[in-house]
């Protein structure tokens, strides 16, 4: 079945349109699901987006002639159906439907199923063969509901007038997805952003997403952060940056504070479970939706879900893609 | 159960002593009777319930869910009570994160402790289904006994005397006259009732300490001298129908040395050094290292205590009988050890003697040649000192052996936690084998100045050859003079050395690192 299309550890190639999905190398032409940089590479000679995606990917590689891709628009190249559908993932993320021979394959790149202010919902095709991620593979990984932990990340910040509280999220999507969820939530405070997610949130800004006063840390005496809320990447949150911070309370936003030790070994005081991936209920659920004759998994813990394809007679093979996980981890 | 499942979340994620402080002390106020009583038994370590087995609780999720899945999950999260907490199953009918405030603390604890073992695993079931994960995971570690959440007994106490304003001294004072869930204390803390009267249990008195010696000189017909052994300091409390030994932070260590709680039977209250001793050690008391082997057992098998059999050296007699010595001067307390010492079973218990000493020179000259392994250095005691609670200027003194040092080389280094949780504080450092590599002897993260902190770390930043996860490895290059109390042979490193206390004293910037010093020089100062 769908010989036409081929898994490679680089990336998924499309025969007949002679198009890569998500390349991890420099290819002629390039099918993009979302902009995160283990799915959006730089280099490639054509890139196929949506109008979101080639802004991030402009604003990172500064490059690319792409041509935008509206969702629910059908490209067509050598014989096959294009469509770009919402993933829910970040802004203007999608999953890939190609639909050659009789045959409907579904790459979802990344995605989730809770709602998110900062991007459109996943719509769920069903399809032949589900291209799907598994970065929350394991029945452990069970995010709860984001109200509650916006709850925990409020309280926190009100408990202690006189410290601010530094929260390490993704630059490209938890970042703005964790300030809109702030501002649904009555918080109208400014909200202070580490240089490095600057040139990321005026992009969501100018997608009309209102994330409200932000003003950059750099520069700002300490005193006067006091009781507010600081947004910087992960990496940055142990490092000699946060020095400048009145006493912070460090929190860390991502699927994988689920799991106690890893948020202690990121010396994270407030682990935040918020994810921009699919939690283990997501993707099964997912699965039996869309009900596919066979199951592809890109990149994750893909030996849990592939043990529970097989335990509900899915046919499923995992890919093992490369340089999957880098940037966006989770 | 929800306050108590955050108040151990905040635990877990908390590093700062005040930051836990204030949790358990917030909580202790809050939480309603009997709950906060139980949780205080929990952080104390004096629940004592009937634990359930791991393997119990492992069949429990394998009838629930793939045993397949269930494995992998294991091998992902690494503890069974945080994977069961995360994978137990939704019901339909119920929210899987959410705690329904059905089961209260006192609810689960009295569950706990009447269900058969038989029966534990369908009873924990049915708790599980009506808690989150923070709550779930709160239950399992009660149930198979042991938080683990990184706090001693000794903080909680300190946590609850912060609470109500209290003297942790005093709660320790009146603590093992009570028992869970500590209704008494709570009273007493309020102000609903009065002090509970600890007579008649062996209760624990707080220690008197000693100061760090740092003057010139002092005169001898002032300060009596006593060899400072390097065990642990212990307290015998016998009210002659009973015996506990406690420790320095107050905790009840009958259960690790029953051979000296057995040997003694008196009604008195006495202050010592727990040592062992024995063939392996020379007959003679033996090293820090040695009584290691016995601290931390909960079942003492009667091979350790063959191997490594413990006895007590008697420094000072709190109380004898009725009458209580704490206020009378130490030279009549002194004699008065001296008469009670014989009278005990000479092979747990001796008097620790006294350093003749013409005049305090004679003494330093004493102190610099004593090489024996179980001596830590030289305490100084006033004559006339009455017995007081904690540290109290000039009267008593430790003058600790000089430390050993040797010149290292900084091989990695990690970051700190907490405030220094941005700096590489934490350095790993080696010496030269005869084959010319750098094996690493030690580890320390301290004795440096806040300058010289960021001085080095900015060299690890600068110097940066490796990285494994928070690890640095670095540019073999620097010297770090490293001084250490004691050094000893040890099975668990691969230099075979272990040091005791390693701080960084001198960053020996001007010296190369091939002159460093060799392991083989480190083996001779093993003692």
């Amino acid at each position: 079945m769908a010989h036409w299309i081929e898994p490679h550890p680089t990336g998924i190639y499309v025969r007949p349109a002679d198009a890569w999905i998500d390349p991890s190398v420099p290819v002629d032409r390039a099918l993009v699901t979302h902009g995160h940089a283990d799915h959006a590479r730089g280099g490639h000679g054509h890139v196929w987006a949506t109008r979101e995606t080639l802004a991030i990917m402009a604003l990172r590689y500064g490059t690319a002639s792409g041509s935008p891709v509206d969702y629910g628009e059908t490209l067509r190249m050598g014989g096959v159906a294009i469509q770009y559908v919402p993933a829910g993932h970040v802004l203007g993320s999608a999953q890939i439907i190609l639909e050659h021979a009789g045959e409907r394959v579904v790459v979802t790149g990344d995605y989730k199923r809770r709602p998110d202010p900062t991007c459109k919902p996943f719509e769920p095709v069903p399809c032949d063969i589900f291209v799907t991620e598994a970065t929350f593979g394991l029945p452990v990984f069970r995010h709860p509901d984001t109200g509650s932990e916006m709850d925990r990340l409020l309280t926190a910040l009100h408990a202690q007038p006189d410290r601010c509280v530094l929260v390490g999220a993704y630059a490209l999507g938890k970042a703005q997805r964790v300030i809109c969820e702030l501002r649904a939530r009555g918080h109208h405070d400014a909200i202070y952003i580490h240089g490095a997610l600057e040139r990321m949130c005026a992009l969501y800004a100018e997608f009309g997403v209102d994330l409200g006063a932000l003003r950059p840390v750099a520069g700002v005496p300490a005193k006067e952060m006091r009781g507010h809320i600081i947004l910087a990447p992960p990496s940055a949150l142990n490092d000699r940056w946060s020095r400048r911070l009145p006493n912070p309370v460090t929190a860390m936003a991502s699927g994988w504070m689920r799991v106690r030790q890893r948020a202690r070994q990121k010396n994270v005081e407030l682990p935040l479970v918020i994810s921009d991936h699919a939690d283990w209920d997501e993707l099964t659920d997912t699965i039996r939706e869309v009900a596919p004759t066979e199951t592809w998994i890109t990149h994750g813990r893909e030996e849990a879900l592939l043990h529970w394809c097989m335990t509900h007679q899915i046919r499923a093979r995992a890919l093992a893609m490369v340089g999957r996980e880098d940037e966006d981890e989770g | 159960m929800r306050a108590f499942s955050q108040l151990l979340d905040g635990l877990v994620y908390t590093r700062a002593r005040n930051g836990k402080l204030n949790l358990i002390s917030a909580y202790l106020r809050e939480a309603p009777d009997p709950d906060r009583g139980w949780a205080l038994a929990a952080l104390t370590g004096n629940l004592d319930l009937k634990a359930v087995k791991s393997s119990a609780i492992g069949e429990m999720i394998r009838a629930r869910t793939d045993p397949v899945l269930y494995e992998m999950s294991r091998d992902y999260v690494g503890d069974l009570a945080e994977t069961v907490a995360l994978l137990w199953p939704r019901r339909d009918d119920r929210p899987a994160e959410q705690d329904d405030g059905s089961l209260s603390l006192s609810a689960v604890i009295d569950r706990l402790r009447s269900v058969s073992r038989a029966d534990a695993p369908d009873a924990l079931a049915q708790m599980m289904d009506h808690l989150d994960s923070s709550g779930r995971f709160a239950l399992l570690k009660l149930a198979t006994g042991g938080l683990r959440v990184g706090i001693s007994a000794r903080l909680a106490k300190t946590g609850f005397a912060q609470a109500f304003g209290l003297d942790v001294d005093d709660v320790e004072q009146v603590w093992h006259a009570l028992a869970p869930p500590y209704a008494a204390l709570f009273d007493w803390a309020e102000g609903h009732s009065a002090r509970p009267d600890p007579e008649g249990t062996p209760y624990f008195r707080p220690f008197m300490l000693a100061h760090p010696f740092e003057a010139d000189s002092v005169d001898l017909s002032d300060y009596a001298a006593e060899w400072k052994w390097d065990g642990i300091r212990i307290q015998i409390v016998g009210t002659g129908a009973e015996t506990r030994l406690y420790s320095r932070a107050g905790d009840d260590i009958s259960g690790s040395f029953p051979e000296i709680a057995q040997a003694f039977s008196g009604h008195a209250v006495l202050d010592g050094e727990l040592l062992v001793k024995g063939e392996f050690q020379g007959g003679e008391a033996a090293s820090f290292n040695a009584l290691q082997q016995r601290l931390g057992r909960k079942a003492v098998t009667t091979k350790m205590m063959e191997d490594f059999p413990a006895f007590v050296r008697l420094y000072d007699l709190l109380i004898e009988g009725e009458d209580d010595l704490r206020a009378l001067p130490w030279t009549d307390r002194r004699a008065r050890l001296e008469a009670f010492a014989p009278t005990l079973d000479p092979d747990r218990f001796d008097l620790s003697q006294l350093i003749d000493a013409p005049d305090f020179s004679t003494l330093a000259d004493i102190r610099a040649g004593a090489r024996d392994a179980a001596i830590e250095g030289v305490m100084l005691k006033r004559r006339d000192s009455p017995y007081v609670a904690g540290r109290k200027a000039a009267l008593w003194y430790k003058w600790k052996r000089d430390p050993l040092t040797a010149d290292c080389v900084m091989m990695y280094a990690q970051r700190g936690h907490g405030k220094r949780s941005s700096f590489y504080s934490d350095f790993t450092f080696g010496c030269w084998t005869e084959d010319g590599d750098l094996l690493p002897v030690g580890k320390a993260y301290s004795g440096f100045t806040d300058e010289e902190l960021k001085w080095l770390d900015r060299f690890v930043r600068q110097n940066t050859v490796n990285r494994f996860g928070p690890v640095r490895e670095v540019e073999k290059t620097l010297v770090l003079e490293v001084a250490f109390d004691s050094i000893h042979d040890s099975k668990r490193h691969k230099s075979g050395l272990a040091m005791r206390f390693p701080r960084i004293a001198r960053i020996r910037k001007d010296k190369p690192a091939h002159e460093a010093d060799t392991v083989i020089g480190l083996k001779k100062l093993v003692s």
